[in-house]
């Protein structure tokens, strides 16, 4: 009997572990949905972008109130889990305060969790503050009703009550400590849950092994259960902000993607040697010609798939953007929570189908993102320049627009117009071309 | 009819078996838009005062494509850039200076994948290095205390970081430098990028531009400076919305300096 807790310890851990692993696999299953692209180049620039925009927070700050708070919430999760990591091995061998025998620098590593412990909850306690009383614009946006909203209290719900367990645990653990009970040696130093004994006050040592023990395993069972929610949230993005920041844009802002198939085609057309009606060498190829743009999110690359699951719907890219901030029906934000909706979509459909995708009649375009909103961008670069986390919703936008031109002569008329201009007359505007140096002599 | 202009075209250039410094990459706003065609004559009264050997294509440039490629037609902008990259290598060109942000992003970044390797300057970073290295010089007394603020072009600013090159060359003015609360990294776009310039925007309840003039208005300038055509564009629009085209003009720089020399 006496490894009962140990073994249902071992069991719980296997279990939330192996679960999340399994939504990992979901996970990099969807992302390699997408088109390959070549991320290969620039790895010490793409190694120092992770350090400071993911490990350094550096676009946070851009924002201080938020991104100080955030700082807070974020080193406290990190640092807090050296704890999770001896609460573990507790779990496992049965043992209390296993790292116990640190003696001082044990004290200090107490005192500092719980100290973090209490800022991340003085963080959460604003972060909800500004979401549910405040109700900064961004977050009451069109596209956060339901459940993107439900979802952000959840996170910040979890977490407060994570940081109170983890606290009462401490507390209950440092009046046991004091009353000599067995199994609670003398160990750590508690300056925030010192404050919550007054309130254990007057019960038996029973009651309080009770409260440290009940503590303890909803603190370590919440934790897993959290790690579990991670991807059926919109809070990913603690685990993918690395790899995002990583194969996050290198090139120039401005720079878009070249289209290798269409140079191709392009060459051939220019070239007067070529024989449109020449057979295709004999190792090209044959199939279906390539589909340029995207009008779903197979049509994507993996990392535009992998920016969709990052995003954490902070809103930063549409409270910045133009045209959602002069009424157009356009969000950054939007655009990146719907094409991970699509993707989740095209996932269980394939959970439900022996991993075999079977159309379903939908797509990302139309669907999830409408032609009004595509056509609304200025493709000013202001969503990704404010994303903390280089998503580019951007790349997005304009592979879909693409879509609409190239595959489906679906453009607005005056954009039509402007584009046989250029054909006719290599300018926007219908002039004739002879006339260009004019402007010398006017 | 303003005073005579110097221009020749590269086909001239090559007539004479000479190589000019500097080509002038027009576009097509500099090209054919009356605005615009002010500001490609202000930098051209640059260019001669400072004696730049410079050409122009004439008649043989076209489109970048520029705007092809934002509305997401990849087949047009690489027929336009392929037949300019064709023209540009077979006259050797290394060095191109353009008033137009768009042409500026897509020649320089763009163009390189297709064959089409050249320094490309904005007409900012170029008339920087004209008075770095004392060809030209300003008197600078037209706009002395004058309150200035500078809109950054977003595919000049935001898009390849060029920050300074326009600062600097508005000092020379000796105007007031006043800032706008958004400005280079976070500057508002003026609402013509992404072929808007091109069509009615959607149903929304303000124009961009109206918004971005607000902003500028804010510091209470007499003069907008632009670096970019659509921007002059849109922000003069926006000026008449706001109905302070009495008070307050928008100007490129190459305006503001041709008009200090």
């Amino acid at each position: 009997m006496e490894y009962v807790p140990n073994i249902l310890f071992a069991i719980a851990l296997v279990l939330g572990i192996g679960f999340f692993t399994r939504n990992v696999k979901k996970l990099s299953r969807n992302i390699k949905l997408g088109k390959d692209v070549d991320v290969s180049d620039n790895k010490s620039q793409r190694w120092k972008n992770m350090a400071k925009i993911a490990l350094g927070q550096t676009k946070m700050v851009v924002r201080p109130v938020a991104g100080i708070l955030h700082i807070l919430v974020y080193v406290g999760f990190i640092i807090i889990n050296i704890e999770v990591f001896e609460i573990i091995l507790d779990g496992l061998f049965g043992t209390h305060r296993l790292f116990a025998s640190l003696g001082g620098l044990y004290d200090f590593l107490i005192g500092s969790f719980e100290i973090l412990a209490l800022l991340v909850i003085v963080a959460v306690v604003v972060f909800w503050i500004r979401r549910n009383i405040i109700r900064i614009q961004r977050f009451i946006k069109p596209e956060m009703k339901g459940w993107p909203k439900q979802d952000g209290n959840m996170i910040l719900y979890i977490e407060f009550v994570l940081m109170t367990l983890f606290l009462t645990m401490n507390a209950a653990d440092f009046q046991l400590q004091q009353l000599g009970a067995e199994h609670y040696a003398q160990a750590g130093a508690f300056p925030v849950s010192q404050f919550i004994v007054p309130l254990l006050e007057g019960l038996s040592e029973s009651s309080l092994i009770l409260v440290e023990r009940t503590a303890w395993w909803l603190h370590i069972l919440g934790i897993l259960a959290f790690l579990n929610y991670l991807y059926y949230s919109k809070h990913l993005h603690i685990l993918l902000a690395f790899p995002n920041t990583y194969y996050g844009k290198i090139k120039p802002q401005g720079q878009f993607n070249n289209l290798a198939a269409v140079t191709k085609e392009v060459k051939l057309m220019m070239d007067p040697g070529a024989d449109p009606f020449a057979a295709p060498a004999e190792n090209e190829a044959e199939g279906e010609p390539e589909k340029f743009g995207a009008s779903d999110v197979m049509d994507l690359n993996w990392v535009q798939l992998l920016n969709a699951y990052t995003c954490t719907e902070c809103g930063r890219c549409t409270s910045e953007c133009p045209a959602n901030q002069t009424g157009k029906k356009l969000s950054p934000r939007k655009i990146m929570m719907d094409t991970r909706d699509r993707l989740e979509e095209v996932g269980k459909n394939m959970d439900a189908n022996k991993g075999e995708f079977v159309p379903d009649g939908k797509q990302l375009l139309d669907d999830y993102i409408s032609r009004e909103e595509l056509w609304a961008c200025t493709t000013c670069n202001a969503c990704v320049q404010a994303c903390p986390v280089s998503i580019d919703p951007l790349s997005i936008i304009v592979e879909m627009r693409r879509y609409l031109v190239m595959e489906q002569s679906a453009a607005p008329t005056e954009l039509n117009n402007m584009m046989s201009n250029i054909e006719n007359n290599g300018a926007p505007w219908p002039y004739n071309q002879m006339d260009r140096l004019n402007w010398v002599n006017e | 009819m303003s005073e005579q202009l110097i221009v020749k075209t590269m086909e001239e250039f090559m007539a004479e078996g000479k190589q000019p410094e500097i080509l002038f990459w027009v576009g097509s706003a500099g090209s054919y838009d009356d605005r615009a065609k002010k500001i490609s004559r202000a930098f051209v009264k640059l260019l001669n005062k400072a004696n730049v050997d410079f050409a122009v294509l004439g008649p043989e440039e076209s489109s970048t494509g520029d705007v092809a490629k934002r509305a997401g037609n990849e087949f047009l902008f690489q027929m336009q850039a392929m037949m300019n990259i064709e023209l540009l290598n077979g006259y050797e060109i290394k060095r191109i200076v353009t008033c137009d942000p768009h042409s500026f992003n897509t020649l320089k970044n763009e163009y390189p994948e297709l064959g089409g390797n050249y320094e490309v300057l904005h007409h900012t970073q170029y008339l920087k290095e004209l008075l770095d290295n004392g060809r030209l010089t300003i008197e600078g007394k037209e706009y002395k205390g004058k309150r200035i603020t500078f809109h950054d072009p977003c595919y000049l600013g935001r898009a390849n970081s060029v920050f300074e090159a326009p600062r600097e060359v508005l000092s020379k003015t000796n105007a007031e430098l006043v800032e706008m609360k958004r400005h280079k990294k976070t500057a508002l776009c003026c609402g013509a990028g992404g072929a808007q310039m091109f069509k009615e925007p959607e149903k929304g309840d303000m124009d961009i531009n109206v918004l971005r003039t607000k902003d500028a208005l804010e510091t209470q300038p007499n003069i907008i400076a632009t670096g970019c055509p659509y921007c002059n564009t849109m922000m003069t629009d926006g000026i008449k919305a706001h109905e302070k085209e009495e008070s307050v003009s928008v100007m490129d720089l190459a305006e503001l300096l041709a008009n200090s020399i």
